[in-house]
């Protein structure tokens, strides 16, 4: 009789086990676990780990800027005005410097926009070496380091070279003065001269209100195989082609316009976000820069993204498999799209949806206000705090001086 | 939206003011230079193009010029000159294999949808679709039930094929019962084998009536027998009113998973009107400003979402012109609620059902005794238990449609010409006259039967020049033809 109980017990022990084990299989069945080459991060929780430490800078050089054009907070630059106004209510902030791991300068280089809303670069050299200097002489830490501590947010379409056109930016390179900072920016591709070692990639802006209003039911049927919006050629800056997206771009045009599995135009439809989640395939073709938001979209949307942009880095390539998540095609193999597209296995596209169908990896592309476990600004501090312990060689010793304070464009040393 | 779909359309607008432009080089080959440039310039201005990528053709290109690459390179943006490759690029700034700098536009050299590639992603595309709906659609979805009433007419190819190919496409297990006026005909079950659903032909022997009148409740009798059968068989599933002519949406579908019991839709009316005259414009503008365009049957609600009425059609602006008989030409009016806006249960019909309400009638009391069913309410003891379905009618999931031709016209056995016409020479006049005929039951109803001649026989003889057996033939197509005419002027 006792040995009955026992047994009963154990099999109601098991079957409950089994009926739990059973419900995470389902639940993975749904979605997958994303883990990238640093492992099962994307969920880790940054508070604790890494303290920050928020220059108080002259409000010339943040409010003022913000005040004058407030069009600066919509735009996909706008990463770096709301990661500044989430440090400065967030629990990883001190006020005390001693003990910070990382040291941040709010500095808003990219709200200097053209009337019909482009930022332009040309102040923002001036701009970013007038604030170090400032921290210099008002804060040993920057002279503890040069910098090495510190880390800025630069959302340029370049990064830290600060120019729009690539040979210009190419030639002006990274601003010396932020040579051992991290720098947090949106610009990624490999062995590029305005990618530095140690940079942490982000995605660009994108408001995420304006997508959860655009949402659909998750029933509706995608019918569309391949979907594309946006500009081909560039007939302005680019009359002769060739030179925008390095001719991809154009080749996707003339290869699939006829295509009825590619529904691919240059209009600008009400219904774009809602077309995104009827798709199977979203394009994600590299402009001027590699970079674009479409990625955050496609992501958020369900939509796999096709990423053509050689070389390309792309954001929190660290916490996240991209590799698996989206589809990566050459740029001289744009010819080949639909045949490479239409020859991926059933199993390995219901796996990517299954990817994207996470909410965490959906929470890792956004930037909501206020901020939410797991979003991109957690993604940040994660990557932060990953890079910590700091080396001990990061410190100079009294009197070594690494940065040459007169390197660069004349232009850039004129104050401003 | 603008921000991702523009990629800076205007890039560079301020190029000219960078500063710090490289200082220009004063020694004298820069004269040099510059006045061969201005003469180049106005060569091309001359010619109309730039010639100096010709020149460099010319001079300059290696003998690989018709390489027979896969995707060769070419610009396909030049002028119509000639497909000329590049003169190479500038060697790229960065040590790296992705360069700054002019590219090619690869196109493959036949751009065009290869039909395999596109029937391999339709594949995709279903099993895409087939996976979403396993997961985010209905969970235990139960199969459908399918009630039509129909009969052999004109229409019939015409509105039968468009609901066949509608329930093909419905993701559920369906089961289609096909109750047919006048006996199971042939021309109903050729149509009906072009699918592979589980159908059952019900015959329903008795004719059809021509007055709308006296169609609709043969329809609601044909029906019923439909549902006696599902409950002789004890059909499991969700019952829906499908007529013929109907038009369904693959949401509605989806949408009727969701009834308990017995659910209404809202349904869409689609009384077109043949030939409105002027006061019935200025009728149907004025009441439009105030009504909807599209009149609508269905559910109405409370804002809690409960049942309290019914949106039935508005008769007025249809008063002196509805129509009273099939084929004739002016608005056909449907009754108050149609059985389309109706699904049932199956099980609510059943003898004995678990969990069975008790709010409906018993099937086997209904109709008998010459009792009126108008609608699937006069099934219920109590029309209040109804669930409000598609948003609590707010969404308008099928239409309804009533198209039909005349009566008595006439139409090939199975829309196939057999044997077929060799020749057709247009007669010089048609056989009928130009102004629309009397139709016979009106005739009938205004002259107390007396028939009248009315068309002459003018139908020209067909000339062949094949044999005689052939010509027998056409003569006997045409015998036919002018017999079936003076039939129909008989009856």
């Amino acid at each position: 009789m006792g040995s009955g109980i026992w047994v009963l017990t154990l099999l109601i022990l098991h079957s409950v086990f089994e009926g739990i084990a059973g419900q995470e299989q389902e639940l993975n069945h749904r979605t997958e676990r994303i883990s990238g080459s640093a492992g099962d991060v994307l969920e880790d929780d940054p508070v604790g780990r890494l303290k920050v430490f928020v220059y108080e800078l002259p409000s010339k050089y943040n409010k003022k800027i913000l005040q004058k054009d407030p069009r600066c907070l919509n735009h996909m630059f706008a990463a770096e005005i709301y990661m500044h106004w989430f440090l400065l209510s967030s629990p990883v902030r001190t006020f005390n410097p001693e003990e910070a791991d990382w040291f941040y300068t709010p500095v808003y280089t990219t709200c200097d926009l053209t009337p019909s809303g482009l930022p332009l670069p040309f102040k923002s050299p001036r701009m970013m070496r007038s604030a170090i200097e400032l921290i210099s002489t008002n804060w040993p830490y920057w002279n503890r380091t040069e910098g090495a501590d510190h880390f800025f947010v630069v959302p340029h379409d370049f990064g830290a070279c600060f120019h729009y056109q690539e040979e210009k930016a190419i030639e002006r390179g990274i601003l010396h003065m932020l040579k051992r900072a991290t720098l947090v920016q949106t610009f990624g591709q490999r062995n590029h001269v305005c990618l530095k070692d140690g940079s942490i990639t982000i995605p660009p802006y994108a408001p995420p209100q304006k997508m959860q209003t655009h949402l659909i039911p998750p029933d509706t049927p995608r019918s569309i195989f391949v979907y594309f919006r946006g500009l081909f050629y560039d007939v302005g800056n680019d009359p002769e082609g060739g030179y925008y997206a390095r001719g991809a771009r154009a080749s996707v045009w003339e290869n699939f316009k006829n295509n009825p599995l590619f529904d691919i135009s240059t209009d600008h439809p009400t219904t774009y976000y809602e077309d995104m989640q009827r798709a199977v395939f979203c394009l994600c073709p590299l402009g001027w820069a590699p970079w674009s938001p479409r990625l955050v979209e496609a992501v958020v949307f369900g939509c796999i993204p096709v990423v053509i942009a050689d070389d390309i880095v792309l954001p929190f390539a660290d916490a996240i498999p991209w590799e698996e998540i989206g589809v990566f095609v050459a740029e001289e193999d744009v010819p080949k799209l639909d045949t490479i597209l239409t020859s991926i296995p059933i199993e390995v596209i219901l796996r990517k949806q299954r990817l994207l169908a996470n909410p965490s990896m959906k929470q890792a592309m956004l930037f909501p206000q206020p901020a939410q476990p797991g979003d991109a600004f957690h993604q940040i501090l994660n990557g932060l705090a990953r890079k910590l312990p700091h080396d001990k060689n990061v410190y100079l010793k009294p009197g070594q001086k690494i940065l040459n304070w007169t390197a660069g464009p004349v232009g850039d040393l004129k104050p401003w | 939206m603008k921000q991702t779909a523009g990629q800076h359309p205007n890039r560079r607008p301020y190029s000219a003011a960078v500063p710090g432009e490289a200082a220009a080089l004063r020694p004298p080959s820069f004269l040099f230079w510059s006045a061969v440039h201005v003469l180049c310039c106005l060569v091309s201005a001359a010619l109309g193009f730039r010639f100096s990528r010709l020149l460099f053709l010319l001079l300059f290109s290696p003998a690989s010029h018709h390489h027979n690459h896969h995707h060769h390179v070419h610009l396909v943006r030049q002028p119509p000159a000639a497909v000329i490759p590049f003169p190479p690029p500038p060697p790229p700034a960065v040590a790296g294999r992705v360069g700054v700098g002019r590219h090619g536009i690869r196109v493959r050299p036949w751009p065009r949808p290869d039909p395999a590639e596109v029937a391999r992603a339709h594949e995709i595309l279903v099993r895409l679709q087939k996976e979403q709906r396993l997961r985010y659609g209905v969970k235990d979805p139960r199969p459908v039930v399918v009630v039509t009433p129909t009969y052999a007419r004109t229409f019939q190819a015409l509105h039968l094929t468009g609901l066949l190919h509608s329930l093909m496409l419905v993701p559920y297990p369906l089961t289609w019962l096909v109750v047919e006026a006048g006996g199971v005909s042939n021309e109903t079950a050729a149509l009906l084998a072009h699918s592979s659903l589980p159908v059952v032909h019900l015959p329903f022997h008795e004719d059809m009536p021509v007055l709308w009148n006296d169609r609709h409740r043969f329809e609601a009798r044909m029906r019923l027998r439909a549902l006696r059968v599902i409950r002789e068989r004890r059909l499991d599933g969700i019952v829906v009113f499908a007529d013929d002519s109907n038009v369904h949406t693959m949401e509605l579908f989806d949408e009727i998973q969701k009834v308990q019991w017995m659910g209404a839709l809202s349904v869409g009316i689609l009384a077109h009107s043949a030939a409105p005259d002027a006061t019935a414009k200025r009728q149907q503008r004025a009441s439009e400003q105030e009504t909807s365009p599209l009149p609508i049957q269905g559910p109405a609600c409370n804002s809690s979402g409960q049942l309290i009425g019914w949106h039935t059609f508005n008769y007025l602006p249809y008063a002196k012109k509805a129509a009273t008989f099939v084929g004739d030409g002016v608005t056909v009016l449907p009754t108050k609620l149609e059985w389309a806006g109706f699904v049932l249960n199956s099980r609510l019909l059943w003898k004995e059902a678990e969990g069975k309400p008790n709010w409906a009638r018993d099937l086997d009391e209904v109709g008998i005794s010459g009792e009126e069913i108008e609608s699937p309410l006069d099934l219920l003891k109590d029309a209040s238990f109804v669930e409000p379905l598609g948003n609590c009618g707010k969404k308008v999931l099928l239409w309804w449609l009533r198209a039909e031709a005349r009566y008595d016209s006439k139409f090939p056995s199975r829309w196939v010409i057999d044997p077929p016409l060799e020749i057709v020479v247009p007669a010089k006049r048609t056989p009928w006259p130009d102004a629309p005929p009397d139709l016979p039951y009106q005739r009938i109803a205004n002259e107390g039967g007396h028939v009248e001649k009315h068309v002459s026989k003018k139908v020209r003889s067909y000339r062949s020049k094949r044999s005689s057996r052939n010509k027998k033939k056409h003569e006997t197509h045409v015998d036919t033809q002018v017999s079936e005419m003076s039939s129909a002027q008989e009856k």
